[in-house]
């Protein structure tokens, strides 16, 4: 018979066995909650919905847009007038970042315009100030945005205004100037959106 | 002074019912819990008006989860499928207008109850030692209960249910650093679509609910431990019958307040059903007219406002300018606005409970913080441009949208209410507490 039988406790030990104890079981139910958080991240399924969107632009007026969906968000492209591009240079006094030093936008869209070619205008159409799409509001002047209003795009959300190369007017909601897309043009009239320029 | 009696004579079952009891007693603390509860809790004897709420909000969130139940059974929790199940609910389902409609109206009328009830903490100090805990479960009630309105909000997935989760859902990705990835994450897409509605409906009908009714327990639990305020604020616990031991300004909860209640239960259903059959809709307030367009992501609706209980913080989170690029300061602003309701027990240094008793200072700050909570309310339901611009004449604000100048000033008000309360609490002329309570 063995004597084990000292009815002590050391209160040390059984301190540091509580604690592993407990950190043990801690660990493994953090290790169980990755899984269940990691599985609200987009599926595989979803992930493969967001390839690259091909536009055709041979309907396209001048001053019209179109409205085309990526990654389920609506992408934009306005076929500028020569008159719609001559008023860009007039409006950066009253824009909050006219160089785009802030924006969201591949290094191959260039000058005021914000484009590849002046003429084509792309652009993710959601507000940078939480996520609405801004309506196109291109009449000069209109009665609702002031006699001063030199077209452009409207978010109906807060209020936001931007030019019509998406770079918003002093003192609105929205902090940056409309995120423009990577996009490519596949032939003069074949637009891709969600692909950079060969070489780019 | 009525004479009520302190303690009702209890009645004693007999034969075989007292049996039965007694069986049971013996196995689950079925009498001791009806006594500590109810039979045997005493309230003060002094509530007014505004100690209906509470029970009212108890009825309808079971209202709420039993309505919900039912609607479930023939909802569909599917992009596609969604919009034509509500519509589905609405016209073959026998009953399926009225179960929606107690639904949808049982939403706005829990805001509205919980909004009393807390306007009633407020005015007579229920926040105060020893009832702070009771306090915080009661401001986490109300943040689960704003998650569980909002995510119920997009389950008809029309356009306002798209758009304006849409909205919230980007006020998580302001956040700095991490934002973009935590709405990617909370959307399961790059934008709202099939996984969101599908988790969306997983956090109303199970995870929100299951959350809520825990608190609600807390909530309950905490409020028999310390015992209920009163309008007087004074504790009824200082003067106790010398015989029996209970409060001499106590009356036990049933059969007083439950019959009473019942008085409120009443008022309440006739406005409820009224609601429910002539004005479900209430003129846009309760369902937006935009929701009843089926959601499309490529077209914001014109005006995009959430639905009422949510715009006084709505307001202020349009009010508050970016800067440094970021609209992160507008989201800290109204997030802020709920979270700072947690630390009003310990801004309070006022000597006395309830606004009976309290002095100018804060009745003037209270009604200054009311006024601009119900300003900014209706601030949130209206487009910014709702007043006009100022002139262009007046220095550093012309041009400004005038309704966005009062909403700036009244969150102003609105967070002074809380930040000056040590200080204006402190300095006010109170008057002296009854030691009995008035009624």
């Amino acid at each position: 018979m063995s004597a084990i039988v000292l009815d002590e406790v050391d209160p040390k030990k059984r301190r540091i066995l509580i604690a592993a104890s407990a950190g043990v079981g801690a660990i493994a139910a953090a290790s169980v909650a990755i899984p269940l958080a990691v599985s609200m991240k987009p599926s595989a399924r979803a992930l493969a919905a967001g390839a690259a969107v091909q536009v055709p632009l041979g309907t396209i007026e001048p001053g019209q847009m179109l409205t085309v969906e990526f990654r389920g968000a609506p992408h934009w492209i306005l076929r500028r007038t020569p008159e719609m591009s001559a008023q860009l240079a007039k409006n950066d006094g009253l824009l909050s970042d006219p160089d785009c030093k802030s924006s969201k936008q591949p290094s191959y869209v260039k000058g005021a315009g914000r484009s590849i070619k002046e003429e084509w205008f792309v652009a993710k159409g959601v507000c940078t100030h939480l996520g609405c799409s801004p309506t196109l509001r291109k009449e000069i002047g209109a009665a609702d945005l002031g006699a001063d209003w030199p077209g452009g795009f409207f978010c109906p959300c807060h209020q936001s205004k931007f030019d019509l190369a998406g770079r918003v007017f002093k003192g609105m909601p929205a902090p940056l100037n409309l995120a423009i897309p990577s996009y490519t043009f596949v032939t003069d009239t074949l637009l891709m959106i969600g692909e950079d320029p060969k070489g780019a | 002074m009525a004479s009520i009696p302190q303690t009702p004579a209890k009645p004693q079952l007999g034969g075989l019912a007292g049996k039965a009891l007694g069986w049971v007693d013996d196995r689950f603390p079925l009498s001791k819990l009806y006594n500590e509860h109810l039979g045997e809790y005493y309230a003060p004897k002094n509530f007014n008006f505004w100690y209906y709420f509470g029970s009212l909000a108890l009825l309808i969130l079971v209202m709420q989860i039993v309505t919900g139940i039912f609607l479930t059974m023939n909802y569909k929790p599917d992009a596609k499928f969604a919009f034509a199940s509500v519509e589905y609910i609405m016209r073959d389902v026998s009953w399926g207008w009225l179960i929606r409609y107690m639904h949808s109206t049982g939403a706005s009328m829990f805001f509205l109850v919980v909004y009393l009830h807390m306007m009633r903490g407020l005015m007579y100090g229920s926040y105060r030692k020893p009832r702070e805990l009771l306090w915080i479960f009661g401001c986490m009630i109300y943040l689960a209960l704003m998650a569980e309105a909002f995510f119920g909000y997009l389950l008809p997935w029309g356009q306002m249910s798209y758009w304006g989760a849409q909205v919230i859902i980007n006020l998580f990705g302001a956040i700095p650093l991490v934002g973009e990835d935590l709405a990617i994450w909370i959307r399961g897409d790059y934008n709202i679509g099939d996984a969101t509605l599908n988790r969306f409906f997983a956090f109303h009908v199970i995870a929100i609910p299951m959350v809520l009714l825990g608190l609600v327990a807390a909530h309950l639990v905490a409020l028999h431990e310390v015992g209920s305020n009163n309008p007087d604020g004074i504790d009824i616990k200082k003067n106790k019958d010398p015989v029996n031991g209970t409060p001499l300004d106590g009356i036990p909860f049933h059969p007083y307040y439950t019959v009473k209640d019942l008085v409120g239960v009443v008022v309440f259903l006739g406005a409820f059903t009224s609601i429910v059959f002539f004005a479900p809709e209430m003129g846009g307030y309760f369902l937006e007219g935009p929701n009843f367009v089926p959601a499309d992501p490529l077209v914001t609706p014109a005006h995009i406002a959430p639905v009422w209980y949510f715009t006084p913080f709505y307001a202020m989170l349009r009010a508050v300018p970016s800067m440094l690029g970021s609209q992160f300061p507008g989201v800290a602003v109204m997030g802020g606005a709920t979270l700072i309701l947690f630390t009003l027990p310990w801004l309070d240094r006022g000597k006395v409970r309830s606004v009976r008793y309290r002095g100018p200072i804060y009745k003037g700050f209270l009604t200054a913080f009311v006024v601009s909570f119900l300003i900014l309310g209706y601030l949130g339901v209206v487009p910014t441009t709702v007043w006009g611009q100022l002139p262009k004449g007046v220095p550093m604000l012309g041009g400004v949208d005038t309704a966005t100048l009062v909403s700036r000033m009244l969150t102003i008000v609105y967070f002074s209410f809380f930040i000056l309360m040590p200080w204006y609490t402190k300095i006010d002329k109170e008057k002296p507490e009854p030691t009995r309570v008035n009624y």
